[in-house]
């Protein structure tokens, strides 16, 4: 159970491609940003993200390194929808699975407790089968009732970031909200998990709540330690949405020659010097309007 | 003193809320937002809201804050359980669209082909859903024939010839409500049709036909009803004192 403990740069090891990818966290909300920066610097190809998307979809997209989304939405929350991800469909580089929200819970439930499926109500006489072909319908043994059979989505990896963990992958949230990070967990072959900070097992609890722990070692495979590893994504209680840097990704996401200048300043060198040109960033964004 | 057209559509949007009981209030949009907490201050107080994160709220934050600026939470519901409560049907949507036909289907996911949409849009969220689950109404801040439309593009949201169409009882929960966009009040007639409920107090039957793609029945089509002194204060001074619905609503 030990030797789980990594490093960034570990992680296009565990991540290859054309491979099923879930992404833990909701919109433009506790994103592991870190890992796929990671990914942004690897030769990784042709993956399928599974996600409540945010801006790792677009980040992602305008790498090439997507071949298909499952998603509920693709959003960064302030901003509706991401720059990128909305070129993408448009220009038809990407294929994609767009189901109801609730449809695509359906699909984690039945992949984590390996059923090949999971009715739902929601879905029925909704254009979401028609743009999804794949899709069938189901008759209830019981009455007359027929529901949609949503297919079970089992990623092979799945990638997480969450407040704290130890260094066994017991994870632990502090923010309000939990998403679907256990889930996601539970439904995946492997799961990454990034942390804001590892500490001993007794920690956890010394202070906190122990329904704050949310994913157990048994679903997780890896473990990192990310500060501000959900960047520019909001990671709370530690830290809120970089509203200015979210704002700057999306226009410059508008032509090509800003995202360049964007891709040169911040996506090109290591994690470090990711977190330093944001602090460059910050003080360029500072002084002018001052 | 008299009431703004914004403020007309939150009044409108109020008494959509009606008789809805005790359920989760699910309003997307500023009118429906100050809507929600409208009905609950005055003829709805058993209604449930939400701050919109993952707190349910005996006492709203400010206007499009969420719990950490303050109120009083009530219960504790995060997404997966919006999920849950979805399926008992207890809780009302009112939500935007992209597009609305005739029978009250609704697009909020693309324009064009999907396979290769000439715009993306938010993507279908929880309209298929929350359509076939529990009552769904639909605020249109700008009532023009792009959004009226005679066939939309993709069906995010239900209507009423797709459910009534559909041959088994898995449907049995889809109720479409009304439709209030800042023109006017639209709601179903028995054959699940949009028909004009109420034009706003200014608004005329050729303003709203020239911007409707598909023809109307004006027939029983009264006027909207005004706010009355204790709603526009409460809507003045408690619940919008920014006054963020006259930047969704034109005057």
């Amino acid at each position: 159970m030990g030797g789980k403990s990594m490093t960034l740069s570990d992680v296009p090891k565990h991540v290859r491609s054309g491979m099923t990818v879930g992404i833990g966290g909701w919109g433009s909300r506790r994103k592991p940003m870190a890992m796929v920066r990671e990914l942004l610097r690897s030769d990784v190809t042709d993956l399928t993200l599974v996600t409540f998307g945010g801006p790792e979809v677009g980040l992602l997209c305008a790498a090439g390194k997507v071949r298909r989304v499952i998603y509920g939405f693709v959003s960064l929350d302030t901003i509706p929808l991401d720059p990128h991800f909305r070129a993408a469909r448009e220009n038809g580089r990407i294929e994609a699975t767009e189901y109801d929200e609730g449809m695509f819970v359906a699909a984690l439930r039945a992949g984590a407790n390996r059923l090949s499926f999971l009715p739902t109500r929601a879905g029925l006489e909704s254009d979401v089968l028609l743009m999804n072909p794949h899709l069938r319908t189901v008759a209830s043994p019981y009455d007359d009732e027929v529901y949609v059979a949503v297919p079970a989505v089992r990623p092979d990896v799945s990638l997480l970031h969450l407040n704290r963990s130890d260094e066994l992958g017991n994870g632990q949230f502090l923010g309000p909200d939990p998403y679907f990070d256990d889930l996601f967990a539970m439904a995946s072959d492997r799961t990454l998990l990034s942390v804001e900070k590892v500490v001993p097992t007794a920690e956890l609890t010394a202070t906190e709540r122990s329904t704050s722990l949310l994913v157990s070692r048994m679903f997780v495979n890896g473990v990192l330690e990310a500060p501000n590893g959900a960047h520019f994504t909001s990671c709370d209680p530690d830290y809120g949405r970089d509203e200015a840097f979210q704002r700057h990704y999306a226009q410059s996401a508008q032509d090509e020659h800003s995202w360049r200048e964007f891709r040169d300043t911040f996506l090109t060198g290591d994690e470090a010097g990711y977190h330093e040109a944001v602090r460059a960033f910050h003080r360029t964004t500072e002084k002018e309007s001052a | 003193m008299n009431a703004t057209r914004a403020e007309v559509c939150i009044a409108a949007c109020s008494d959509a809320w009606r008789d809805s009981g005790e359920v989760l209030a699910h309003a997307v949009g500023t009118v429906p937002a100050i809507s929600a907490r409208l009905a609950r201050l005055t003829h709805s107080p058993e209604l449930v809201l939400s701050d919109g994160e993952c707190h349910f709220m005996a006492d709203p934050p400010p206007l499009g804050k969420t719990a950490a600026a303050g109120g009083t939470v009530e219960a504790w519901a995060p997404f997966s359980r919006i999920f849950d409560i979805l399926g008992t049907g207890r809780r009302h949507s009112m939500m935007g669209a992209s597009q609305i036909d005739r029978f009250g289907n609704q697009n909020i996911s693309l324009i064009g082909d999907w396979r290769k949409p000439k715009r993306q849009l938010i993507g279908m969220r929880g309209a298929p859903g929350n359509t076939v689950n529990h009552r769904t109404d639909y605020w249109v801040s700008r009532h023009s024939s792009r959004v009226f439309v005679d066939r939309v593009d993709v069906v995010s949201g239900v209507g009423n010839d797709r459910a009534r169409a559909h041959p088994s009882s898995a449907l049995r929960f889809h109720h479409l409500g009304v439709v209030v966009t800042d023109l006017a009040v639209l709601d179903y007639d028995e054959d699940g049709r949009l028909k004009v409920r109420s034009l706003h107090p200014g608004v005329t039957a050729d303003q709203v036909r020239e911007n409707t793609g598909f023809d109307l029945d004006f027939g029983e089509a009264g006027e909207s009803r005004l706010p009355d002194e204790r709603e526009l204060e409460l809507i003045r001074t408690v619940l919008d004192p920014q006054n963020a619905r006259d930047r969704e609503v034109r005057s």
